[in-house]
């Protein structure tokens, strides 16, 4: 029986959400008071050798990000920002971290700012998410009231601003480089990638990207160091993991594990097992851009380097859980129309695309054994054509769940 | 709250021009984007009409036409579908007489289909206004609109 490993919501639920005070009796603020302490290159140094990977979905190395972000900084403006455009189906973790202790993430994005050298911050929340938006704009408020933000932080010569912009309901915008586009007051449109962020990011200026769920990471390692850090989870994804899990289990939420957790523990022992008590049918680890994986996955260790081993990925945590008594159609039709409505109409590949394969896997509600075999090989073919000649990763993700449950239930699709 | 003073309230930094279109649309008493704010909104930050209308019509929080005064946003990405959103819309098309993407003639109810809301562990779930009602079902569903309908003349 295993059990949850809480450090980053160690306190949700616990300390008010409202209050600074009881976020700093808890032990808050302390870690960037060590932080500035310190040089900016000790944060940087503490965090690559911490081994974090990014939460939001692509886990690049935290570190490297922040190092190539500093290395361009000097002497010019640069920008922190927080990706809290949290939109992909089955995740809801870093919801649960803004409403339940937001003044984690305001401490983080400050040491993430004091180690790249920049002076102003955004963290950029999804619209509806209203109350996360309330939640941290009183502890941004509070933190400047403090001196935890604004001019001359605690005496170190270091300033920092930070503020909160929202977006207006585009998934796309969850994309680092569209995000950075909706910021600037555009249509949600990706850009072309190199340039990176780190080189020209926001308003053409070197920028630090990073997940809520990342962010909140950052104070514990300045804390508590590097191998303190790594003395959980995986040798290469260490530390833990907010896991979102819904769908067919008896206790749907956000759990934090230790990273590598071992598949049908997490959904057993931590989400109370399924609806059902039978086995579950299949499993969608990282949301609509995520892959499908059978029940023989079930003996599965979640870190990065496992799922890769096993052509499966982790996303950013989301875990759905299909039971054993539903149908896969329906689910597949529901994430093709998902992408057909998010597609931003940029690439033309993209835009026809989701739209074709949308209608092809309607066509396989009712047809027959062979024919649904065929439309399922037409959909997988175009959906590698349309990630191979689209820009962001939206055109590229429907190949992921296609392929995936083309390989371990195309007789499951074919019969059902 | 009078227009200009909304607007007093962002400065012409483009980084407040979404921020900004929240403001006026929560604003108006229809919850839409009106032709003369986006006008507005164009002269305020210096770019072109155009500009604004493409940033307002691509973002689904935005409307362009009026809606009621409460819009229900039902969830009907994958794991709330999975959970039975598709019943959840017929309910309210037969409790409210209205089509997703309509609004009641009394100007009380605007149903519309959102994508994932990130509510997934209460699947099936709706968000009226900025309140979330998960765990659906076609009883409670009930509930919440005679509420909504007691409730229309008090304040938010």
């Amino acid at each position: 029986m295993i059990r949850e490993k809480r450090i980053l919501l160690r306190n949700s639920g616990i300390i008010d959400p409202w209050s600074i005070k009881e976020y700093i009796d808890s032990g808050g603020y302390s870690a960037l008071a060590k932080a500035l302490d310190g040089t900016p290159g000790n944060v940087v140094e503490e965090v690559i050798s911490s081994g974090l990977r990014g939460r939001g979905g692509a886990g690049f190395p935290t570190g490297v990000k922040k190092q190539a972000a500093a290395g361009r900084s000097a002497g010019t403006t640069s920008y922190v920002v927080c990706n809290a455009d949290e939109g992909e189906p089955g995740t809801f973790k870093d919801r649960v971290l803004m409403e339940s202790n937001p003044h984690l993430l305001v401490e983080g994005m400050i040491i993430a700012a004091f180690g790249i050298g920049a002076e102003k911050g955004y963290i950029y929340i999804r619209g509806e998410y209203r109350d996360s938006i309330e939640r941290v704009q009183n502890a941004i408020d509070q933190s400047y009231e403090k001196g935890y933000l604004g001019r001359d932080i605690l005496g170190s010569g270091f300033s920092f601003d930070l503020e909160i912009k929202y977006g207006a309901g585009s998934y796309l915008c969850g994309e680092e480089l569209t995000l950075l586009e909706s910021l600037e007051g555009k249509r949600g449109y990706p850009r072309i990638k190199p340039p990176f962020p780190a080189e020209r990011g926001l308003w053409g200026k070197p920028t630090l990207i990073n997940n809520v769920e990342t962010l909140a990471n950052l104070p514990f390692i300045i804390e508590h160091g590097s191998s303190w850090f790594r003395s959980s989870g995986t040798e290469r994804t260490p530390g833990t993991k907010i896991f979102s899990i819904s769908g067919d289990v008896k206790r749907p939420g956000s759990y934090e594990v230790e990273s590598g957790v071992i598949l049908n523990d997490l959904i057993n022992d931590i989400a109370g097992g399924t609806r059902n008590g039978h086995p579950w049918k299949a499993v969608l680890l990282g949301g609509a851009a995520g892959t499908f994986v059978p029940y023989s996955f079930s003996d599965l260790s979640l870190c990065y380097e496992r799922l890769k081993e096993r052509g499966a990925t982790l996303g950013s945590g989301a875990v759905i859980v299909v039971g054993s008594d539903r149908k896969l159609i329906p689910l597949m039709q529901s994430i093709l129309r998902f992408f057909m409505h998010e597609s931003c109409g940029k690439c033309v590949p993209c835009r026809i695309g989701t739209e074709y394969i949308h209608g092809k896997s309607l066509q396989m509600t009712g047809a027959g054994f062979d024919t649904r075999i065929i439309l399922l090989e037409e959909i997988v073919n175009h959906a590698r054509e349309m990630a191979k000649s689209s820009l962001c990763p939206l055109g590229q993700s429907p190949i992921l769940s296609l392929e995936t449950l083309q390989r371990h239930f195309s007789e499951t699709l074919a019969r059902e | 709250m009078h227009q200009q003073e909304i607007f007093s309230g962002f400065s012409p930094d483009r980084a407040n021009l979404l921020p900004l279109l929240h403001a006026l649309q929560d604003n108006h008493p229809q919850n839409y984007l009106t032709g003369e704010v986006l006008k507005a909104a164009a002269r305020h930050f210096g770019v072109s009409l155009s500009w604004i209308y493409g940033v307002a019509g691509y973002y689904s929080m935005f409307s362009l036409k009026p809606r009621g005064r409460y819009i229900i946003r039902v969830c009907n990405s994958p794991v709330c579908n999975m959970m039975g959103s598709t019943g959840i819309i017929e309910a309210l098309g037969s409790i409210l007489g209205i089509n997703a993407g309509e609004t009641t003639p009394d100007g009380l109810f605007t149903v519309e289909e959102a994508e994932c809301l990130g509510i997934c562990d209460v699947a099936p779930a709706m968000m009226v206004n900025r309140k979330v009602y998960g765990n659906l079902t076609h009883e409670s569903l009930g509930d919440v609109i005679d509420e909504l309908r007691i409730l229309k003349n008090e304040p938010e």
